[in-house]
Protein backbone atom coordinates (compact mmCIF):
# COMPACT_ATOMS: atom_id res chain seq x y z
CA UNK A 1 0.00 0.00 0.00
CA UNK A 2 1.33 3.44 -0.87
CA UNK A 3 1.57 6.05 1.87
CA UNK A 4 -1.59 7.80 0.78
CA UNK A 5 -3.47 4.66 -0.32
CA UNK A 6 -5.54 4.68 2.86
CA UNK A 7 -6.88 8.13 1.95
CA UNK A 8 -8.32 6.69 -1.25
CA UNK A 9 -10.30 4.12 0.74
CA UNK A 10 -11.52 6.72 3.24
CA UNK A 11 -12.56 9.11 0.48
CA UNK A 12 -14.34 6.32 -1.40
CA UNK A 13 -16.20 5.34 1.76
CA UNK A 14 -17.30 8.93 2.40
CA UNK A 15 -18.20 9.70 -1.19
CA UNK A 16 -21.91 8.74 -1.38
CA UNK A 17 -22.77 10.71 1.75
CA UNK A 18 -20.64 13.71 0.78
CA UNK A 19 -21.72 13.98 -2.87
CA UNK A 20 -25.33 13.47 -1.79
CA UNK A 21 -25.14 16.30 0.74
CA UNK A 22 -23.39 18.55 -1.80
CA UNK A 23 -26.08 17.83 -4.35
CA UNK A 24 -28.73 18.99 -1.89
CA UNK A 25 -26.69 22.12 -1.27
CA UNK A 26 -25.76 23.06 -4.84
CA UNK A 27 -28.71 21.36 -6.59
CA UNK A 28 -26.36 20.67 -9.47
CA UNK A 29 -24.66 17.37 -10.02
CA UNK A 30 -21.62 18.72 -11.88
CA UNK A 31 -20.85 21.34 -9.25
CA UNK A 32 -21.34 18.79 -6.47
CA UNK A 33 -18.98 16.32 -8.14
CA UNK A 34 -16.32 18.89 -8.96
CA UNK A 35 -16.44 20.29 -5.45
CA UNK A 36 -16.03 16.81 -3.99
CA UNK A 37 -13.13 16.18 -6.34
CA UNK A 38 -11.45 19.35 -5.13
CA UNK A 39 -12.00 18.36 -1.49
CA UNK A 40 -10.48 14.92 -2.17
CA UNK A 41 -7.36 16.57 -3.60
CA UNK A 42 -7.08 18.76 -0.53
CA UNK A 43 -7.48 15.69 1.69
CA UNK A 44 -4.52 14.12 -0.11
CA UNK A 45 -2.46 17.20 0.73
CA UNK A 46 -3.68 17.81 4.24
CA UNK A 47 -4.31 14.41 5.84
CA UNK A 48 -0.80 12.93 5.53
CA UNK A 49 0.49 16.00 7.41
CA UNK A 50 -2.28 16.56 9.95
CA UNK A 51 -3.76 13.09 10.20
CA UNK A 52 -7.33 12.30 9.18
CA UNK A 53 -10.11 14.42 10.72
CA UNK A 54 -12.41 12.84 13.28
CA UNK A 55 -15.36 12.84 10.88
CA UNK A 56 -13.96 12.45 7.40
CA UNK A 57 -17.30 12.83 5.60
CA UNK A 58 -18.08 16.05 7.47
CA UNK A 59 -14.61 17.41 6.62
CA UNK A 60 -15.00 16.57 2.94
CA UNK A 61 -18.48 18.11 2.79
CA UNK A 62 -17.34 21.32 4.44
CA UNK A 63 -14.21 21.73 2.35
CA UNK A 64 -16.12 20.84 -0.83
CA UNK A 65 -18.89 23.30 -0.01
CA UNK A 66 -16.37 26.10 0.34
CA UNK A 67 -14.51 25.05 -2.78
CA UNK A 68 -17.77 24.93 -4.74
CA UNK A 69 -18.86 28.36 -3.59
CA UNK A 70 -15.41 29.60 -4.39
CA UNK A 71 -15.38 28.33 -7.94
CA UNK A 72 -18.90 29.66 -8.55
CA UNK A 73 -17.70 33.08 -7.46
CA UNK A 74 -14.64 32.83 -9.62
CA UNK A 75 -16.68 32.00 -12.71
CA UNK A 76 -19.10 34.86 -12.20
CA UNK A 77 -17.37 37.97 -13.54
CA UNK A 78 -18.79 40.44 -11.07
CA UNK A 79 -17.32 39.04 -7.91
CA UNK A 80 -13.67 39.35 -7.04
CA UNK A 81 -11.72 36.30 -5.93
CA UNK A 82 -12.37 35.56 -2.27
CA UNK A 83 -9.33 35.58 -0.02
CA UNK A 84 -7.76 32.16 0.50
CA UNK A 85 -8.05 32.65 4.27
CA UNK A 86 -11.82 32.14 4.07
CA UNK A 87 -11.48 28.51 3.21
CA UNK A 88 -8.18 27.47 4.70
CA UNK A 89 -9.21 27.52 8.35
CA UNK A 90 -10.92 24.23 8.96
CA UNK A 91 -10.13 23.58 12.59
CA UNK A 92 -13.49 24.30 14.20
CA UNK A 93 -15.60 23.72 11.12
CA UNK A 94 -15.50 20.06 11.87
CA UNK A 95 -16.93 20.26 15.36
CA UNK A 96 -19.71 22.52 14.16
CA UNK A 97 -20.70 20.19 11.34
CA UNK A 98 -20.62 17.13 13.53
CA UNK A 99 -23.13 18.79 15.78
CA UNK A 100 -25.28 19.84 12.89
CA UNK A 101 -25.36 16.46 11.26
CA UNK A 102 -28.87 15.25 11.03
CA UNK A 103 -28.52 11.62 10.06
CA UNK A 104 -32.08 11.44 8.75
CA UNK A 105 -31.39 14.25 6.28
CA UNK A 106 -28.24 12.48 5.12
CA UNK A 107 -30.20 9.29 4.56
CA UNK A 108 -32.64 11.13 2.32
CA UNK A 109 -29.69 12.75 0.53
CA UNK A 110 -28.05 9.42 -0.23
CA UNK A 111 -31.34 7.89 -1.30
CA UNK A 112 -31.96 10.88 -3.60
CA UNK A 113 -28.51 10.55 -5.15
CA UNK A 114 -29.13 6.86 -5.84
CA UNK A 115 -32.65 7.57 -7.00
CA UNK A 116 -31.52 10.13 -9.57
CA UNK A 117 -29.54 7.37 -11.25
CA UNK A 118 -32.68 5.27 -11.75
CA UNK A 119 -34.62 7.95 -13.57
CA UNK A 120 -37.21 6.16 -15.72
CA UNK A 121 -36.09 8.08 -18.84
CA UNK A 122 -32.65 6.50 -18.62
CA UNK A 123 -32.06 3.13 -20.28
CA UNK A 124 -30.67 0.49 -17.92
CA UNK A 125 -27.09 0.75 -19.17
CA UNK A 126 -27.08 4.51 -18.54
CA UNK A 127 -28.54 4.06 -15.05
CA UNK A 128 -25.75 1.66 -14.21
CA UNK A 129 -23.01 3.84 -15.67
CA UNK A 130 -24.33 6.92 -13.88
CA UNK A 131 -24.54 5.17 -10.50
CA UNK A 132 -21.00 3.87 -10.84
CA UNK A 133 -19.69 7.28 -11.83
CA UNK A 134 -21.46 9.56 -9.39
CA UNK A 135 -22.25 7.34 -6.40
CA UNK A 136 -19.34 4.90 -6.43
CA UNK A 137 -16.88 7.35 -7.93
CA UNK A 138 -15.37 4.84 -10.33
CA UNK A 139 -13.35 6.46 -13.09
CA UNK A 140 -14.77 6.56 -16.61
CA UNK A 141 -11.88 4.30 -17.58
CA UNK A 142 -12.85 1.66 -14.98
CA UNK A 143 -16.49 1.76 -16.03
CA UNK A 144 -15.60 1.58 -19.72
CA UNK A 145 -13.47 -1.48 -19.00
CA UNK A 146 -16.31 -3.19 -17.17
CA UNK A 147 -18.70 -2.49 -20.05
CA UNK A 148 -16.11 -3.47 -22.65
CA UNK A 149 -16.47 -0.19 -24.53
CA UNK A 150 -13.98 2.58 -25.25
CA UNK A 151 -13.42 5.32 -22.75
CA UNK A 152 -14.73 7.90 -25.22
CA UNK A 153 -17.95 5.95 -25.72
CA UNK A 154 -18.47 5.64 -21.99
CA UNK A 155 -17.68 9.31 -21.42
CA UNK A 156 -20.37 10.15 -23.96
CA UNK A 157 -22.87 7.76 -22.36
CA UNK A 158 -22.35 9.31 -18.93
CA UNK A 159 -22.50 12.86 -20.24
CA UNK A 160 -25.77 12.08 -21.99
CA UNK A 161 -27.21 10.46 -18.89
CA UNK A 162 -26.22 13.43 -16.77
CA UNK A 163 -27.79 15.85 -19.21
CA UNK A 164 -31.06 13.94 -19.06
CA UNK A 165 -31.02 13.89 -15.29
CA UNK A 166 -30.18 17.60 -15.16
CA UNK A 167 -33.17 18.44 -17.34
CA UNK A 168 -35.48 16.27 -15.29
CA UNK A 169 -37.09 17.59 -12.15
CA UNK A 170 -35.00 16.29 -9.31
CA UNK A 171 -37.16 16.31 -6.19
CA UNK A 172 -35.39 18.04 -3.31
CA UNK A 173 -38.20 18.13 -0.79
CA UNK A 174 -38.09 15.56 1.98
CA UNK A 175 -39.91 12.56 0.52
CA UNK A 176 -43.12 11.21 2.02
CA UNK A 177 -43.13 7.68 3.42
CA UNK A 178 -44.70 6.32 0.24
CA UNK A 179 -42.29 8.20 -2.02
CA UNK A 180 -39.43 6.97 0.09
CA UNK A 181 -40.49 3.36 -0.21
CA UNK A 182 -40.98 3.76 -4.00
CA UNK A 183 -37.48 5.19 -4.23
CA UNK A 184 -36.01 2.34 -2.22
CA UNK A 185 -37.66 -0.15 -4.59
CA UNK A 186 -36.37 1.68 -7.69
CA UNK A 187 -32.87 1.91 -6.25
CA UNK A 188 -32.90 -1.78 -5.31
CA UNK A 189 -33.83 -2.69 -8.90
CA UNK A 190 -31.05 -0.46 -10.23
CA UNK A 191 -28.48 -2.04 -7.89
CA UNK A 192 -29.51 -5.49 -9.06
CA UNK A 193 -28.99 -4.28 -12.65
CA UNK A 194 -25.47 -3.19 -11.72
CA UNK A 195 -24.86 -6.60 -10.18
CA UNK A 196 -26.21 -8.54 -13.15
CA UNK A 197 -24.21 -6.47 -15.58
CA UNK A 198 -21.14 -7.65 -13.68
CA UNK A 199 -22.36 -11.22 -13.22
CA UNK A 200 -23.17 -11.82 -16.89
CA UNK A 201 -19.64 -12.45 -18.02
CA UNK A 202 -17.17 -14.80 -19.57
CA UNK A 203 -13.99 -15.86 -17.82
CA UNK A 204 -11.90 -13.43 -19.88
CA UNK A 205 -13.97 -10.48 -18.73
CA UNK A 206 -14.61 -11.71 -15.21
CA UNK A 207 -11.78 -9.71 -13.67
CA UNK A 208 -12.91 -6.45 -15.24
CA UNK A 209 -16.56 -7.04 -14.48
CA UNK A 210 -16.14 -8.19 -10.88
CA UNK A 211 -15.90 -4.56 -9.87
CA UNK A 212 -19.57 -4.12 -10.84
CA UNK A 213 -20.64 -6.98 -8.56
CA UNK A 214 -18.53 -5.64 -5.72
CA UNK A 215 -19.85 -2.10 -6.14
CA UNK A 216 -23.44 -3.34 -6.27
CA UNK A 217 -22.88 -5.18 -2.98
CA UNK A 218 -21.20 -2.17 -1.40
CA UNK A 219 -24.04 0.18 -2.41
CA UNK A 220 -26.60 -2.36 -1.28
CA UNK A 221 -24.95 -2.50 2.15
CA UNK A 222 -25.03 1.29 2.12
CA UNK A 223 -28.77 1.24 1.40
CA UNK A 224 -29.23 -1.33 4.16
CA UNK A 225 -27.28 0.93 6.50
CA UNK A 226 -29.91 3.61 5.83
CA UNK A 227 -32.87 1.20 6.05
CA UNK A 228 -31.64 -1.45 8.48
CA UNK A 229 -35.08 -2.99 9.00
CA UNK A 230 -36.15 -3.28 5.35
CA UNK A 231 -36.41 -7.03 4.57
CA UNK A 232 -36.26 -6.60 0.80
CA UNK A 233 -33.01 -4.63 1.05
CA UNK A 234 -31.57 -7.32 3.35
CA UNK A 235 -32.64 -9.94 0.82
CA UNK A 236 -31.21 -8.06 -2.17
CA UNK A 237 -27.86 -7.82 -0.39
CA UNK A 238 -28.09 -11.52 0.52
CA UNK A 239 -28.99 -12.49 -3.05
CA UNK A 240 -25.99 -10.68 -4.50
CA UNK A 241 -23.61 -12.05 -1.86
CA UNK A 242 -24.80 -15.62 -2.34
CA UNK A 243 -24.43 -15.39 -6.12
CA UNK A 244 -21.11 -13.59 -6.02
CA UNK A 245 -19.79 -16.19 -3.55
CA UNK A 246 -19.70 -18.67 -6.43
CA UNK A 247 -17.66 -16.54 -8.81
CA UNK A 248 -14.41 -18.50 -8.39
CA UNK A 249 -16.18 -21.76 -9.25
CA UNK A 250 -18.09 -20.64 -12.34
CA UNK A 251 -15.48 -21.35 -15.01
CA UNK A 252 -13.01 -24.15 -15.60
CA UNK A 253 -9.37 -23.76 -16.60
CA UNK A 254 -10.35 -23.50 -20.28
CA UNK A 255 -12.91 -20.78 -19.55
CA UNK A 256 -15.87 -23.13 -19.95
CA UNK A 257 -19.00 -22.45 -17.90
CA UNK A 258 -19.45 -24.85 -14.97
CA UNK A 259 -23.10 -25.19 -14.04
CA UNK A 260 -24.17 -24.95 -10.41
CA UNK A 261 -24.56 -28.74 -10.12
CA UNK A 262 -21.01 -29.38 -11.21
CA UNK A 263 -19.22 -26.57 -9.37
CA UNK A 264 -16.50 -27.33 -6.84
CA UNK A 265 -18.29 -26.04 -3.75
CA UNK A 266 -15.06 -25.78 -1.77
CA UNK A 267 -14.29 -22.81 -4.03
CA UNK A 268 -17.37 -20.93 -2.93
CA UNK A 269 -16.56 -17.95 -0.72
CA UNK A 270 -17.57 -18.95 2.82
CA UNK A 271 -17.62 -15.39 4.20
CA UNK A 272 -19.99 -14.13 1.53
CA UNK A 273 -22.23 -17.14 2.07
CA UNK A 274 -22.23 -16.63 5.85
CA UNK A 275 -23.17 -12.97 5.45
CA UNK A 276 -25.83 -13.79 2.87
CA UNK A 277 -27.41 -16.54 4.99
CA UNK A 278 -27.47 -14.27 8.06
CA UNK A 279 -29.19 -11.56 6.03
CA UNK A 280 -31.87 -13.80 4.54
CA UNK A 281 -32.60 -15.29 7.96
CA UNK A 282 -33.00 -11.76 9.33
CA UNK A 283 -35.26 -10.77 6.44
CA UNK A 284 -37.60 -13.74 6.78
CA UNK A 285 -38.20 -12.98 10.46
CA UNK A 286 -40.13 -9.89 9.36
CA UNK A 287 -42.82 -12.03 7.72
CA UNK A 288 -43.22 -9.55 4.88
CA UNK A 289 -42.26 -11.67 1.87
CA UNK A 290 -41.15 -10.08 -1.38
CA UNK A 291 -39.48 -11.08 -4.63
CA UNK A 292 -35.89 -10.52 -3.45
CA UNK A 293 -36.52 -12.59 -0.33
CA UNK A 294 -37.77 -15.49 -2.41
CA UNK A 295 -34.87 -15.30 -4.83
CA UNK A 296 -32.40 -15.04 -1.95
CA UNK A 297 -34.09 -17.99 -0.21
CA UNK A 298 -33.57 -20.04 -3.38
CA UNK A 299 -29.91 -18.99 -3.54
CA UNK A 300 -29.62 -19.86 0.17
CA UNK A 301 -30.91 -23.40 -0.45
CA UNK A 302 -28.15 -23.89 -3.02
CA UNK A 303 -25.57 -22.42 -0.66
CA UNK A 304 -26.69 -24.65 2.22
CA UNK A 305 -26.34 -27.88 0.19
CA UNK A 306 -22.87 -29.26 0.86
CA UNK A 307 -23.14 -31.35 -2.33
CA UNK A 308 -25.31 -30.76 -5.41
CA UNK A 309 -27.27 -33.97 -4.71
CA UNK A 310 -28.33 -32.59 -1.33
CA UNK A 311 -30.11 -29.60 -2.91
CA UNK A 312 -33.70 -29.31 -1.71
CA UNK A 313 -35.29 -29.06 -5.18
CA UNK A 314 -38.82 -29.52 -3.86
CA UNK A 315 -38.47 -26.46 -1.68
CA UNK A 316 -36.92 -24.56 -4.60
CA UNK A 317 -39.87 -25.53 -6.81
CA UNK A 318 -42.27 -24.20 -4.16
CA UNK A 319 -40.34 -20.94 -3.87
CA UNK A 320 -40.37 -20.44 -7.65
CA UNK A 321 -44.12 -21.08 -7.50
CA UNK A 322 -44.50 -18.29 -4.94
CA UNK A 323 -42.31 -16.00 -7.03
CA UNK A 324 -44.47 -16.77 -10.08
CA UNK A 325 -47.56 -15.65 -8.20
CA UNK A 326 -45.88 -12.45 -7.03
CA UNK A 327 -44.26 -11.61 -10.36
CA UNK A 328 -45.75 -13.69 -13.17
CA UNK A 329 -43.14 -14.09 -15.91
CA UNK A 330 -42.28 -16.86 -18.38
CA UNK A 331 -38.63 -16.70 -17.28
CA UNK A 332 -39.63 -17.60 -13.72
CA UNK A 333 -41.82 -20.43 -15.03
CA UNK A 334 -38.77 -21.67 -16.93
CA UNK A 335 -36.74 -21.61 -13.72
CA UNK A 336 -39.47 -23.46 -11.88
CA UNK A 337 -39.43 -26.06 -14.65
CA UNK A 338 -35.73 -26.65 -14.03
CA UNK A 339 -36.52 -27.27 -10.35
CA UNK A 340 -39.39 -29.55 -11.39
CA UNK A 341 -37.06 -31.56 -13.62
CA UNK A 342 -34.79 -32.17 -10.63
CA UNK A 343 -37.59 -32.88 -8.17
CA UNK A 344 -40.03 -34.82 -10.36
CA UNK A 345 -38.34 -35.59 -13.65
CA UNK A 346 -37.87 -34.10 -17.10
CA UNK A 347 -41.24 -35.12 -18.50
CA UNK A 348 -43.23 -32.87 -16.15
CA UNK A 349 -40.71 -30.09 -16.74
CA UNK A 350 -40.93 -30.35 -20.52
CA UNK A 351 -44.73 -30.22 -20.39
CA UNK A 352 -44.48 -27.04 -18.33
CA UNK A 353 -42.25 -25.18 -20.76
CA UNK A 354 -43.77 -26.19 -24.09
CA UNK A 355 -46.46 -23.46 -23.83
CA UNK A 356 -43.68 -20.86 -23.28
CA UNK A 357 -42.20 -21.38 -26.76
CA UNK A 358 -43.98 -18.31 -28.16
CA UNK A 359 -42.76 -15.95 -25.50
CA UNK A 360 -39.28 -17.36 -24.95
CA UNK A 361 -38.51 -18.45 -28.53
CA UNK A 362 -35.54 -16.09 -28.75
CA UNK A 363 -34.27 -16.75 -25.24
CA UNK A 364 -31.00 -18.66 -24.94
CA UNK A 365 -31.84 -20.36 -21.64
CA UNK A 366 -35.19 -21.63 -22.92
CA UNK A 367 -33.58 -23.68 -25.65
CA UNK A 368 -30.73 -24.73 -23.40
CA UNK A 369 -33.11 -26.02 -20.73
CA UNK A 370 -35.38 -27.63 -23.32
CA UNK A 371 -32.40 -29.41 -24.85
CA UNK A 372 -31.36 -30.67 -21.43
CA UNK A 373 -34.88 -32.00 -20.66
CA UNK A 374 -35.07 -33.71 -24.06
CA UNK A 375 -31.63 -35.25 -23.54
CA UNK A 376 -32.77 -36.65 -20.23
CA UNK A 377 -35.83 -38.15 -21.92
CA UNK A 378 -33.59 -39.85 -24.51
CA UNK A 379 -34.87 -37.71 -27.41
CA UNK A 380 -31.41 -36.94 -28.82
CA UNK A 381 -32.65 -35.75 -32.21
CA UNK A 382 -35.00 -33.12 -30.72
CA UNK A 383 -32.39 -32.18 -28.13
CA UNK A 384 -29.89 -31.42 -30.87
CA UNK A 385 -32.33 -29.05 -32.60
CA UNK A 386 -32.96 -27.24 -29.29
CA UNK A 387 -29.24 -26.98 -28.55
CA UNK A 388 -28.54 -25.64 -32.04
CA UNK A 389 -31.08 -22.87 -31.41
CA UNK A 390 -29.41 -22.15 -28.08
CA UNK A 391 -25.96 -21.85 -29.64
CA UNK A 392 -27.32 -19.37 -32.15
CA UNK A 393 -28.79 -17.26 -29.33
CA UNK A 394 -25.90 -17.47 -26.85
CA UNK A 395 -24.98 -14.20 -25.14
CA UNK A 396 -21.32 -15.03 -24.65
CA UNK A 397 -18.87 -17.37 -26.40
CA UNK A 398 -18.63 -19.35 -23.13
CA UNK A 399 -22.36 -20.02 -23.17
CA UNK A 400 -22.15 -21.22 -26.74
CA UNK A 401 -19.18 -23.43 -25.90
CA UNK A 402 -21.05 -24.93 -22.99
CA UNK A 403 -23.99 -25.91 -25.21
CA UNK A 404 -21.64 -27.32 -27.86
CA UNK A 405 -20.18 -29.52 -25.13
CA UNK A 406 -23.66 -30.89 -24.46
CA UNK A 407 -24.12 -31.52 -28.18
CA UNK A 408 -20.81 -33.41 -28.20
CA UNK A 409 -22.02 -35.54 -25.33
CA UNK A 410 -25.17 -36.36 -27.31
CA UNK A 411 -23.01 -37.49 -30.22
CA UNK A 412 -20.75 -39.56 -28.00
CA UNK A 413 -23.59 -41.36 -26.26
CA UNK A 414 -25.17 -42.36 -29.54
CA UNK B 1 -2.55 -12.97 31.63
CA UNK B 2 -5.11 -12.89 28.87
CA UNK B 3 -6.09 -9.78 26.98
CA UNK B 4 -8.61 -9.21 24.25
CA UNK B 5 -7.54 -6.94 21.41
CA UNK B 6 -10.84 -5.60 20.09
CA UNK B 7 -10.63 -4.23 16.55
CA UNK B 8 -12.63 -1.13 15.75
CA UNK B 9 -12.79 0.51 12.35
CA UNK B 10 -15.27 2.29 10.09
CA UNK B 11 -16.76 -0.61 8.16
CA UNK B 12 -17.67 1.70 5.27
CA UNK B 13 -13.92 2.00 4.75
CA UNK B 14 -13.13 -1.70 5.13
CA UNK B 15 -16.04 -2.59 2.83
CA UNK B 16 -14.51 -0.28 0.20
CA UNK B 17 -11.27 -2.31 0.20
CA UNK B 18 -10.63 -4.16 -3.02
CA UNK B 19 -10.29 -7.92 -2.78
CA UNK B 20 -6.56 -7.63 -3.50
CA UNK B 21 -6.10 -5.09 -0.72
CA UNK B 22 -8.09 -7.29 1.69
CA UNK B 23 -6.07 -10.38 0.73
CA UNK B 24 -2.78 -8.50 1.12
CA UNK B 25 -3.71 -7.38 4.64
CA UNK B 26 -4.92 -10.83 5.66
CA UNK B 27 -1.66 -12.33 4.39
CA UNK B 28 0.44 -9.90 6.40
CA UNK B 29 -1.68 -10.46 9.51
CA UNK B 30 -1.30 -14.19 8.94
CA UNK B 31 2.48 -13.87 9.23
CA UNK B 32 2.23 -12.08 12.58
CA UNK B 33 -0.39 -14.53 13.83
CA UNK B 34 1.74 -17.50 12.87
CA UNK B 35 4.68 -16.19 14.85
CA UNK B 36 2.48 -15.43 17.88
CA UNK B 37 1.10 -18.96 17.69
CA UNK B 38 4.63 -20.39 17.73
CA UNK B 39 5.38 -18.25 20.77
CA UNK B 40 2.20 -19.69 22.33
CA UNK B 41 0.79 -16.22 22.87
CA UNK B 42 -2.23 -16.35 20.57
CA UNK B 43 -5.69 -17.63 21.47
CA UNK B 44 -8.85 -17.52 19.35
CA UNK B 45 -9.06 -14.88 16.63
CA UNK B 46 -12.25 -13.84 14.87
CA UNK B 47 -13.12 -11.51 12.05
CA UNK B 48 -16.72 -10.33 12.14
CA UNK B 49 -18.82 -9.72 9.03
CA UNK B 50 -20.45 -6.29 8.46
CA UNK B 51 -22.91 -4.99 11.05
CA UNK B 52 -25.61 -4.87 8.36
CA UNK B 53 -25.76 -8.65 8.91
CA UNK B 54 -26.10 -8.20 12.69
CA UNK B 55 -29.12 -8.85 14.86
CA UNK B 56 -29.51 -7.68 18.45
CA UNK B 57 -31.46 -9.39 21.23
CA UNK B 58 -32.59 -6.80 23.78
CA UNK B 59 -32.89 -8.75 27.01
CA UNK B 60 -33.72 -5.83 29.28
CA UNK B 61 -37.38 -6.73 29.07
CA UNK B 62 -39.52 -9.81 29.16
CA UNK B 63 -39.87 -11.32 26.67
CA UNK B 64 -36.66 -10.08 25.06
CA UNK B 65 -37.04 -8.47 21.64
CA UNK B 66 -35.06 -9.03 18.49
CA UNK B 67 -34.01 -5.95 16.55
CA UNK B 68 -32.11 -5.56 13.30
CA UNK B 69 -28.60 -4.23 13.29
CA UNK B 70 -25.86 -3.76 15.83
CA UNK B 71 -26.44 -2.85 19.46
CA UNK B 72 -25.02 0.65 19.10
CA UNK B 73 -24.85 3.08 16.19
CA UNK B 74 -21.24 4.15 16.24
CA UNK B 75 -18.83 5.68 13.78
CA UNK B 76 -16.45 2.75 14.20
CA UNK B 77 -17.71 -0.79 14.55
CA UNK B 78 -16.39 -3.88 16.32
CA UNK B 79 -15.01 -5.84 13.38
CA UNK B 80 -13.06 -8.59 15.12
CA UNK B 81 -10.87 -9.58 18.03
CA UNK B 82 -7.72 -11.42 19.06
CA UNK B 83 -7.20 -13.14 22.40
CA UNK B 84 -3.55 -12.99 23.46
CA UNK B 85 -1.70 -14.30 26.47
CA UNK B 86 0.95 -11.84 27.64
CA UNK B 87 2.91 -11.05 30.76
CA UNK B 88 2.28 -7.31 30.66
CA UNK B 89 0.27 -4.57 29.01
CA UNK B 90 3.46 -3.39 27.30
CA UNK B 91 3.76 -6.74 25.60
CA UNK B 92 0.14 -6.59 24.38
CA UNK B 93 0.70 -3.07 23.12
CA UNK B 94 3.74 -4.28 21.18
CA UNK B 95 1.63 -6.99 19.56
CA UNK B 96 -1.14 -4.49 18.82
CA UNK B 97 1.39 -2.10 17.26
CA UNK B 98 2.70 -4.90 15.11
CA UNK B 99 -0.79 -5.88 13.96
CA UNK B 100 -1.64 -2.22 13.42
CA UNK B 101 1.44 -1.67 11.28
CA UNK B 102 0.21 -4.15 8.67
CA UNK B 103 -3.47 -3.19 9.08
CA UNK B 104 -3.60 0.58 9.61
CA UNK B 105 -6.76 2.59 10.24
CA UNK B 106 -9.25 2.46 13.10
CA UNK B 107 -8.28 1.48 16.65
CA UNK B 108 -7.57 -1.46 18.91
CA UNK B 109 -9.17 -1.55 22.33
CA UNK B 110 -7.11 -3.66 24.71
CA UNK B 111 -9.10 -5.24 27.53
CA UNK B 112 -8.02 -7.76 30.14
CA UNK B 113 -10.06 -10.95 29.96
CA UNK B 114 -12.07 -11.85 33.09
CA UNK B 115 -13.22 -15.31 32.14
CA UNK B 116 -12.14 -17.46 29.28
CA UNK B 117 -14.07 -20.57 28.38
CA UNK B 118 -12.48 -22.60 25.62
CA UNK B 119 -15.44 -24.06 23.79
CA UNK B 120 -13.37 -26.20 21.49
CA UNK B 121 -16.52 -27.85 20.13
CA UNK B 122 -16.79 -24.97 17.66
CA UNK B 123 -14.06 -25.84 15.21
CA UNK B 124 -12.75 -23.23 12.84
Amino acid sequence: MSDTGWIGNVVTAARPKAVAALLRYFRNLDIAEEAFQEASLRALKSWPKNGPPRDTAAWLIMVAKNAGIDSMRRTSRHDPLPPEANISDLSDIETVTVEQIDEAAYSDDILRLLFICCHPDLPATQQIALALRIVSGLSVKQIARAFLVTEAAMEQRITRAKARVANADVPFETPSAIERSDRVAAVAAMLYLVFNEGYTTSVAEQGAKAVLCEEAIRLSRLLLGIYPTEPEVMALTALMLLQHARSDARFDADGMVILLDAQDRSRWNRNKIAEGLALIDKAIRHRRPGPYQIQAAIAALHARAARAEETDWQQIELLYGTLERLQPSPVITLNRAVAVSKARGAEAALAMIEPLADKLGSYFYFHGARGAFLTELGRAQDARIAFDRAVALANTPAEAAHIRMQIDQLTNSN
Amino acid sequence: MQYAILCYHDEKVTCAWSQEHDDAIMNKLGVVMERLTKERKLGPVARLLPTTAATTLRKDREPPIVVDGPFAETKEQLLGFYIVDCASLDEVLDIARELGAVNPGGAYEIRPVGMFFDASAVAS
